[in-house]
Formats: structure tokens, C-alpha cells, sequence
């Protein structure tokens, strides 16, 4: 499973700080460590980035590429900044991918960058008119961005369909729920959806001595039900997707397994 | 319409791996298909065999496999020449059988010793092996590791017990090393990782599940080298992406099948033809099974292999 490490947030003071004052240092500094820990894909966060969101995606692409041989996941709602990413990414490690699209139509132009620099994308099972009610109403959403994906031109096998994983502590009931989407939206498509989640989203507002145990269960079950990716803290959750991963047979085991 | 055959890829490719130096070194693995699976992806090389030599007379060998060596097996340097000049190996492999301690005991210097012989007498690539007793090998096969120093040998076995001291000393020396591991999938991919956090290189591996013989558990060790296989291609897993060794003469001469003779048989047949086979056999289900390298004793098993490989890869 791939671990699209998500420490590069800008809801991180440090990282807030390093990305006002353009300092690559810690940037990079954290791109390594979590590139050591396992991600496979570095999660740049720049927020909504109303003013200089060019610059800011240049930067933070071209920053951590610096540092790690990995993908970047460029995660604003500014498309332009986006846009300003993709020119700048190395796909010689992997594809972008575009963090979101959705099944709102102030999202869709997401798509037709992806079409355009043939990047990978998120897409969020959410609409214009709220938080979806359950799994059903999620594969539902999914089968109508589905269907705008081929519309703009972007394969189904680059796109990753994300249920919105919602707080555990505000909204219990729709954890299975989230699972249960997990599964379903793999059954739209043959060969499967890709599927991720934003996994921390579990444990958001939770006390922190429960968070990880809370985000690391969660992740066991995500996996049982085939997820392909999680934005997450791969400091975290690499031992989890290491041993799930020998639970379900996609790696063998030896002892050092977690050493791997 | 025209029937298009179903061709299975992988992710993962063996490791190519050479042993001795040029014109005649030999390389082996690098294919990233199932074996003699050519027609599915890229199969670079052929299995490669060594016959096996050993640095004391083989007074333990059955006598009909004592015959094709009766001259020369008092001198393993004059052994070594007959088997490249007159039966053509492409590869040698020296076992220090002498240094068990219920052996004969041989020091460690007396094993150098014979392997600076050996090696000074055929120029080919050579294997250099212990005498199995885990201990005494450690010992020994640091002072061959030396003596072949240049040559860029193979050298083994490193057990779960010893692999440390044998590990360094092929890195030390620059040698190539078979890892070995008691028919268990797990356990020999743990000792390639505890063999490579040593910082040995994970290409320079050469795994060994452990051998057996035909009717003697053949099928595990098939079984065992067909998951290993299936591991590194379809699983694309780098601590079992090694070539394979079968150490073939070692199991098959010692089950009765290659010394019972005719006379107290009958039922089964001439001893020569069949102890050949068994060898030939459990050499050939070894490379079905996925092994690139193999180590044999009978000049006849050689050949019917060597043809069935020309047959499987032309």
C-alpha cells in the first residue's frame, strides 16, 4: 500500500513558518524523514493559497525533489496552483498527483489538468450539497465523477476515489461506512478503483495518546478492504501497512519483516 | 481467429550474477519470467553447471561414482584439469569435505592450501565450500575466502549459525556467497536480510533452500525454490530476487537408489543407468523448480542435463 506521507502541511507551524519565509531546510529535512520512514509519495499542503499560490506550489515541488527521488501530491483547491506544480514536477519517480477533484463543478477544471499533464488525481465523493449519508450514496457519487473522468479524458486507472473519512469523535457511525465505500468503490471497475483516504481525519479533535492507535486500527481495516493509498504519517502507520501487508499475503514473511 | 497464447509478466527479475574472472567467468539469473518461460519476457542465461571436486579422496562415494574419477581423485588439482580438459565444465566446485572433524579434521591452512592449488590449476569459476559442519566452517572458509582472494569466487554455505563470520570474510576477499537455509522460505529470506544489514550486497547472494534428492523430499525443496521464485517475480521482492543453487551429487549419491547393486535388485534395473538418472533427474526438476546453478558429480548426469537445457532453451 502506498504511504503519501502528510507532514508537509501547512497547518504545521513549522512547516507554516519554513514556507512564509522560503526556507528549504526543514522542508526538506521533513520530506527525508518521512521519505525514510516508507511514503512513497510526499504530500505538499499549501492550503487554499489564494495569493501567490504559483509561486508557492513552484517552490514546495521543486523543494522537496530537491531532497527525496518521490512524486509529489499537490493538495490546494487553487487550480492555478496546481497548474504551476505540475510544470515543475520530475516525473522521473513517479506521476503527480493532483489533490482534488470532486463531484463539484467548481472542481472539475482539476480534471482536465490531470488530462492535461497526465497526472493522477484525488477525487472527493462529495457534491456541491453536503456530506454524503452512507456508502451507497458515496459509490454513487463516485460513478458520476467516474463517468466526468472519461468525459475530460483522464483513465480510470489514474484516478483515486477518496470516501472523506470523517471524525471519529463527531461522527462514529460513518467510520464503517467509510470501509464499506472502500469496497464498493472497487467494485465499479474492472480492474478495480484505486481508492485512498486522508486517514488522520479519524482521529482529528481526539485526545493525542489515542490518535495513533485510533488512525493504525483504522488503517488495518481500510487495507483488509483492499484500500490502495493513505495520506498519513508514515513515522506512524509503516509498521501497520508492513504488517497487514504479511497478513494478507502481499509480502513474505521473515522475521525482520518490520526492518524491510 | 487466430489463438493468441496467454503470457504471464512480472514485476520482479532475478539478480544476474557473475562468478570468476574473464574469458571464463560464467553469469547466471537476470531473467524476469518463470524458468525456461523465455517466450513470457527476457531469460538472458542458461543454468550453469559445476562438477564437484572434493580436496580428500572421496572414500564415502558409492563406488559407481568413484569409477569416472578412479586416476585422478588422489590429486584434487589433477581432478580439477580432468574435469575441464576432458569433460568440459564450464565451472568447479571445491568441497573441503577433508575438514570436518569426523573427517580427517583439516586445518584450516590445509584448506587454503588446496585451494591455491586447485585454483592455480584450472582457471574456470569456482565454488568453494565447506564441509557442512557449521563450526569448523566458519574457521575454514575464512582462510580459503583469503587463498582465493582475485578470483571472485563463490563461497559457502553461510548458515544462520556462521553466516557473520563467512559473510565478511567473502565481502572481505570479494567473493560472492551461498546463503543457506533449512528448507523454509521464511527463514532464508531472514537470512538474506540478516546477511545484507551485515552491508553485504543482496546481488551478490546465491541462495541455497537446501537440497534433496529424488524419492528422499525432492518436492520440498521443489516446492520451496518454486515459492522463492514466485516471490521475486510476482511479489517483486529484492530479498529473494538471488539466483538459486541446487547441490545436486551431494543428496542423490548417498540414497541407496545410486548404490544397490543389479544382482540384489533386479527389479531395478542396471546401476549405472540408474544412478545416472537419479542424478540427471533431481538435477532437472531443480531447474523446472527455478534453480540457476547446479553442483553435480557424474560426467553422464551432466550431459543428459546440459542437453535437456539445449532442448528447453532453443
Amino acid at each position: 500500500m502506498l504511504i503519501i506521507g502528510e507532514k508537509l502541511s501547512i497547518i504545521a507551524k513549522r512547516v507554516r513558518e519554513a514556507m512564509t519565509s522560503k526556507d528549504k531546510a526543514p522542508i526538506q529535512e521533513i520530506a527525508v524523514s518521512q521519505w525514510k520512514a516508507g511514503a512513497g509519495m510526499i504530500d505538499a499542503n499549501i492550503g487554499p493559497a489564494e495569493d501567490n499560490g504559483e509561486e508557492m506550489m513552484r517552490w514546495m515541488v521543486t523543494t522537496i525533489q530537491e531532497a527525496v527521488p518521490l512524486p509529489v501530491c499537490l493538495d490546494t483547491t487553487n487550480y492555478r496552483a496546481v497548474e504551476a506544480g505540475l510544470s515543475v514536477h520530475r516525473n522521473e519517480w513517479g506521476r503527480p498527483l493532483i489533490n482534488s477533484t470532486s463531484n463539484d463543478p467548481d472542481r472539475f477544471p482539476m480534471l482536465e489538468l490531470a488530462a492535461r499533464y497526465n497526472a493522477q488525481i484525488i477525487a472527493l465523493t462529495v457534491g456541491k450539497g453536503g456530506l454524503p449519508a452512507d456508502a451507497e450514496e458515496r459509490a454513487a457519487i463516485a460513478a458520476e465523477i467516474m463517468a466526468r473522468a472519461m468525459e475530460y479524458g483522464v483513465p480510470l486507472e489514474d484516478l483515486y476515489l477518496d470516501p472523506l473519512v470523517l471524525q471519529i469523535a463527531t461522527s462514529q457511525d460513518h467510520a464503517l461506512k467509510v470501509v464499506k465505500a472502500i469496497k464498493m468503490f472497487q467494485e465499479l471497475n474492472d480492474p478495480p478503483m484505486k481508492t485512498v483516504v486522508g486517514l488522520s481525519n479519524i482521529s482529528n479533535g481526539c485526545p493525542r495518546h489515542v490518535r495513533p492507535l485510533l488512525n493504525n486500527h483504522y488503517l488495518a481495516l481500510l487495507m483488509y478492504e483492499g484500500l490502495t493509498a493513505a495520506i498519513a504519517d508514515p513515522h506512524e502507520v509503516s509498521n501497520t501497512v508492513k504488517t497487514i501487508d504479511v497478513i494478507m499475503g502481499n509480502t513474505l514473511y521473515a522475521h525482520s519483516y518490520l526492518e524491510m | 481467429m487466430a489463438m493468441t497464447l496467454p503470457k504471464e509478466s512480472f514485476a520482479g527479475r532475478v539478480y544476474s550474477l557473475t562468478i570468476g574472472q574473464p574469458p571464463k567467468k560464467v553469469i547466471f539469473g537476470g531473467e524476469n519470467v518463470l524458468p525456461f518461460h523465455s517466450f513470457e519476457g527476457s531469460s538472458p542465461r542458461k543454468p550453469v553447471i559445476a562438477f564437484e571436486i572434493q580436496d580428500v579422496v572421496p572414500d564415502d562415494w558409492p563406488e559407481e561414482i568413484q569409477k569416472p574419477y578412479s586416476e585422478v581423485m588422489g590429486d584434487p588439482a589433477l581432478w580439477a584439469r580432468f574435469c575441464c580438459e576432458t569433460l568440459g565444465a564450464e565451472a568447479l566446485a571445491l568441497r573441503l569435505a577433508g575438514t570436518h572433524p569426523d573427517r580427517g579434521d583439516r586445518s584450516p591452512a590445509d584448506a587454503a592450501e588446496t585451494v591455491r592449488s586447485v585454483l592455480s590449476a584450472a582457471d574456470v569459476p569456482w565454488i568453494i565450500l565447506g564441509s557442512n559442519h557449521a563450526e569448523k566452517d566458519a574457521a575454514v572458509l575464512v582462510a580459503a575466502a583469503e587463498a582465493a582472494r582475485g578470483r571472485n569466487c563463490l563461497i559457502g554455505k553461510a548458515q544462520e549459525s556462521n553466516y557473520k563470520t563467512i559473510a565478511a570474510a567473502a565481502l572481505a576477499h570479494d567473493h560472492k556467497l551461498v546463503a543457506m537455509s533449512e528448507l523454509d522460505i521464511n527463514l532464508s529470506k531472514q537470512l538474506n536480510i540478516l546477511i545484507t544489514q551485515m552491508g553485504f550486497d543482496k546481488e551478490k547472494i546465491v541462495i541455497d533452500p537446501m537440497c534433496s534428492a529424488l524419492g528422499y523430499g525432492l518436492e520440498y525443496t521443489y516446492s520451496v525454490m518454486e515459492r522463492i521464485r514466485l516471490a521475486a517475480l510476482a511479489q517483486n521482492d529484492p530479498t529473494m530476487q538471488q539466483p538459486m543453487l541446487g547441490d545436486v551429487g551431494m543428496y542423490v549419491w548417498k540414497v541407496k537408489e545410486t548404490q544397490a547393486q543389479e544382482e540384489d535388485v533386479p527389479q531395478w534395473g542396471g546401476l549405472k543407468e540408474r544412478a545416472v538418472a537419479w542424478e540427471a533427474v533431481t538435477a532437472l526438476a531443480l531447474l523446472v523448480a527455478g534453480a540457476e546453478l547446479l553442483i553435480m558429480r557424474h560426467p553422464d548426469a551432466v550431459r543428459a542435463v546440459r542437453n535437456a537445457i539445449e532442448e528447453l532453451t532453443s
